[in-house]
């Protein structure tokens, strides 16, 4: 374990552990934090860092191991105690009000009162400077948190962790619901708490956020420290990759397949249309090639797979499977001419998180497995075994329930139920989104896999990067129209950016 | 005052043992707790509870509870709430609701009952029970169209159809009782199989039938999916929305069913018949275990659900306790199974 120590630390924590029932979720992690620094955890899912959190926050207690504020030793009882200490964490599921205001929500629980009223200009006041402390001067304090995009409500829940005399703060996962420019805004405001002195635990997994903003990383691995406070200079990628999953992984992204030159052409999207979402969508995709929409968030790139898929219905233009016109506006249409999407909310749109694996494995399928109006529950299992097993999803067992699935095993999920289908065109919108660094090049592969396999894909993430890595052929949206079509081998993210800045400014 | 005391005793007894249960899962977590997430597991404290009914009945009146001429009782007065709530166990599993079961039981019987229909079926009596499962149908389908084509919530479209079911059950009949003289169709229900009245035999067919759809068929699975994730569903290519409105003909249906039942028992048809017998086939559905927002139910925990409300009733009134203990102890049961219930759930999602 490598480990430097020059600074004195305003949290310190030494071999904590943590276990629940018999399965231990941490087995010794120490690390320390210093006033003004982003401090990046890194790990897996599964790895222990929501665990690490929580007993920070106070939430959990530990079985054993330290925790030193400001050199004492200190026991975190219940989340108040937390904040008293000074502690503030910001839980990926954000934990604002929407029908409340912004100043109710920062005051929540701790309002500023006269005479038992609440005391509205003072309020409004102290919301508004929180608000500009975190570059946000723009929002009002009465406007109600329900209008909020996600990152403002990110902005929200962070004053209110600022309203309390805050001197760390811990934010889980920050980026995962924000695109690439509210990712920059975050960064922004990350700088600007640290220029304050107050420290800041970082959580993610994406390794090319962290050496963005990070100061100093530490690693969990299987609930244990890998790596202490190393400095995020002079750390390589795949330094961090080996620490986190143990193994050396040279390529994140599978090597692309030249596409055999009489495969057919598969979809063909026309014109497609939808007022004031996105213009004159049009193009093709053949047996075995990967294309990925790369864009903004609001450019229009998930509303164009929804129209391609029946979700939404465009206004004029056509959609063609294996030459015959879908019909539009019918997602039944779609599964039916062999079209499959995994959407970008995998857990609310995707998943019935209560049922078993197999009845998602076979969500699209189990009236193929009946005979008649009765269900085969044997043959779905069977396929869906088979599945996982060929999906490398251990432990294969399909009557698990989904709920208890790492988000990449859930993804894998997703792409079994399309693979039992057999469908020929894939639509993946966001398919590593909360997706372990680990999970996420096993399932670069298995969509490799799929499209030397012979199936067509159209792939949409916000990581211009993903879709740049793992597309044959790249089409730039801004402001729903195509502006630009390139192989992904002749543009690089910075060119798919200038494209975007000068289509958006046209 | 000696009864009224006796009676919360046993009801200890009840959480007791179904704590009990509990405590033991947590502790054998591997056997126990897989039987306990089961579909029976989850019942068992609903058969506790009707064992506990039933000792009760047999302690309080005896011979008079504990004949074979009483379970009949008990079985024919479960039978019209019983066939309603197979019905509702579909919508509510499918994350609906429909409250205008007994406006459409009442106004099927009325429809049924009309001097026409009754003429008309003299020579052919199961015309009565056609047009009165027919009127349920349309009653579903108009609730299911209005819900999953105009996008209304289940609860305010089906709310509507509780009002104007009966108001035109109320136009159709006039506000008058039609007496049912279609000796046939009286002949049929009185009459007995294996000694056992045919309406018992209807609520079990309903509730076997009802058991194989659920748990068999593509149907089934359709209407758990639907209630689990209906956006998950439809992007899986289910037509969720043709699905729907066939849930509520199905559960239309049922209603014109018990209609039938209740027309043969009464010998009448009203535009009274019904009345609140929406929330005793909910309350039956959600006490045997169905989650009332949807996802997952059990038609074996709704039969049983039906009988521990049918049973109760009668121990009330083999008793002679007023009808108003009786919804005071229909309550309590009701918050107690729906508190275990969220027990359950607690648990299973911890254990994650």
């Amino acid at each position: 374990m490598i480990k430097d120590d020059q600074q004195k630390s305003l949290l310190e924590v030494t071999a904590l552990t943590k276990s629940f029932g018999s399965a231990r979720a941490l087995k010794g992690v120490d690390f320390d934090v210093r006033a003004g620094e982003v401090h990046c955890v890194l790990g897996q899912n599964g790895a222990g860092k929501s665990t690490l959190i929580k007993v920070l926050a106070g939430a959990h207690q530990p079985d054993s191991g330290e925790i030193r504020w400001n050199g004492d030793v200190v026991t975190i009882s219940d989340p108040i105690a937390a904040i008293e200490l000074g502690i503030a964490t910001m839980y990926q599921e954000l934990d604002v009000v929407d029908g409340l205001t912004i100043a109710e929500n920062i005051f929540l629980g701790h309002e500023k009162t006269r005479g038992g009223f609440t005391n509205l200009r003072e309020t409004a006041q102290a919301t508004r400077d929180l608000m500009k402390r975190l570059g946000h001067a723009d929002l009002s304090p009465n406007r109600e948190v329900g209008t909020l995009s996600a990152a403002n409500k990110q902005i929200v829940a962070m004053a209110r962790a600022l309203s309390h005399d805050v001197k760390l703060m811990i934010m889980d996962e920050p980026s995962a619901v924000l695109d690439s420019e509210e990712v920059n805004n975050l960064f922004r405001v990350v700088a600007e708490l640290k220029s304050q002195g107050i420290a800041i635990v970082y959580i993610s997994h994406r390794l090319e956020e962290i050496t963005r903003i990070g100061d100093r990383i530490s690693v969990i691995k299987d609930g244990a420290s890998t790596a202490s406070g190393l400095p995020v200079k002079g750390s390589s990628t795949k330094k961090l990759i080996s620490l986190m999953t143990g193994t050396d992984m040279d390529h994140v992204f599978p090597p692309a397949v030249p596409l055999a030159s009489d495969a057919p052409v598969v979809l063909e999207v026309s014109d497609l249309s939808a007022p004031g979402t996105f213009s004159d969508v049009s193009f093709d995709l053949r047996a075995g090639e990967i294309i990925g929409l790369a864009g903004l968030v609001g450019s229009g790139r998930s509303e164009i797979l929804e129209a391609i898929y029946g979700e939404r219905k465009p206004s004029s233009g056509s959609v063609k499977i294996g030459g015959e016109a879908l019909k539009l506006g019918s997602v039944s249409a779609a599964v039916d001419a062999d079209m499959g999407l995994s959407p970008e909310e995998r857990k609310s749109q995707g998943l019935m998180l209560e049922e078993p694996i197999y009845r998602n494995a076979t969500l699209s399928t189990f009236t193929r497995f009946a005979k008649g109006p009765f269900l085969d529950e044997q043959a779905e299992r069977a396929a869906t075994e088979e599945q996982m097993k060929a999906l490398e999803l251990r432990p294969a067992e399909p009557n698990r329930i989904t709920r208890t699935l790492s988000g990449g095993n859930q993804q894998k999920i997703m792409l079994a139920r399309w693979l039992i289908h057999g469908t020929k065109v894939l639509l993946l919108d966001e398919p590593t989104r909360g997706v372990d660094v680990g999970a996420r090049m096993e399932i670069y592969a298995l969509i490799r896999k799929l499209a030397a396999a012979g199936t067509a894909i159209v792939v949409v993430s916000s990581e211009i990067e993903e879709v740049l890595g793992l597309a044959d052929r790249v089409l730039v949206i801004a402001d729903g129209r195509v502006i630009a079509e390139k192989p992904a081998t002749e543009i690089t993210e910075h060119g798919v950016l200038d494209l975007v800045m000068k289509g958006s400014a046209a | 005052m000696s009864e009224p005391t006796t009676t919360p005793t046993p009801h200890d007894e009840i959480e007791a043992v179904a704590v009990a249960d509990e405590n033991q899962s947590t502790t054998q977590p591997s056997n126990s707790k897989r039987f306990l997430a089961s579909g029976f597991g989850r019942s068992i404290g609903l058969i506790v509870a009707l064992v506990v009914l039933v000792i009760i009945g047999a302690v309080t009146a005896g011979e008079n509870f504990m004949s074979v001429d009483n379970l009949l009782v008990i079985l024919r007065y479960a039978s019209v709430i019983g066939v309603v709530s197979i019905g509702m166990t579909f919508v509510i599993t499918a994350g609906g609701i429909d409250l205008s079961v007994g406006s459409v039981l009442g106004l099927a019987s009325v429809v049924a009952s009309l001097g026409a229909i009754q003429t008309a079926a003299s020579g052919f009596w199961p015309l009565m029970v056609f047009v009165a499962i027919a009127v349920g149908v349309i009653a579903g389908l108009l609730n299911g169209l209005i819900i999953a084509y105009g996008k209304v919530v289940a609860f305010m479209a089906t709310l509507a159809m509780l009002v104007a079911a009966r108001g035109l059950a109320e136009l159709i009949s006039q506000r008058q009782t039609q007496v049912v003289d279609n000796s046939g169709f009286l002949n049929f229900f009185r009459s007995d199989f294996l000694g056992i009245s045919w309406v018992v035999w209807i609520f079990a067919l309903v509730s076997v039938l009802g058991w194989l759809l659920f748990n068999r068929t593509t149907f089934g699975r359709r209407t758990v999916a639907i209630g689990g994730n209906a956006t998950a569903a439809r992007l899986a290519g289910v037509k969720v929305r043709r699905h729907t409105v066939y849930l509520y003909m199905l559960c239309g249906a049922t209603a014109g069913i018990a209609a039938t039942m209740l027309l043969s028992r009464t010998t009448a048809g009203t535009s009274t018949h019904g009345q609140l017998l929406e929330l005793d086939a909910i309350a039956a559905v959600v006490v045997g275990g169905t989650l009332l927002i949807g996802g997952r139910g059990t038609i074996g925990g709704t039969v049983l659900g039906v009988m521990l409300f049918a049973t109760l009733t009668n121990v009330f009134t083999q008793n002679n306790l007023s009808s108003s203990i009786q919804l005071v102890a229909k309550g309590i049961i009701i918050v107690v199974a729906v508190l275990l219930q969220q027990r359950f759930a607690n648990r299973e999602t911890s254990s994650k």
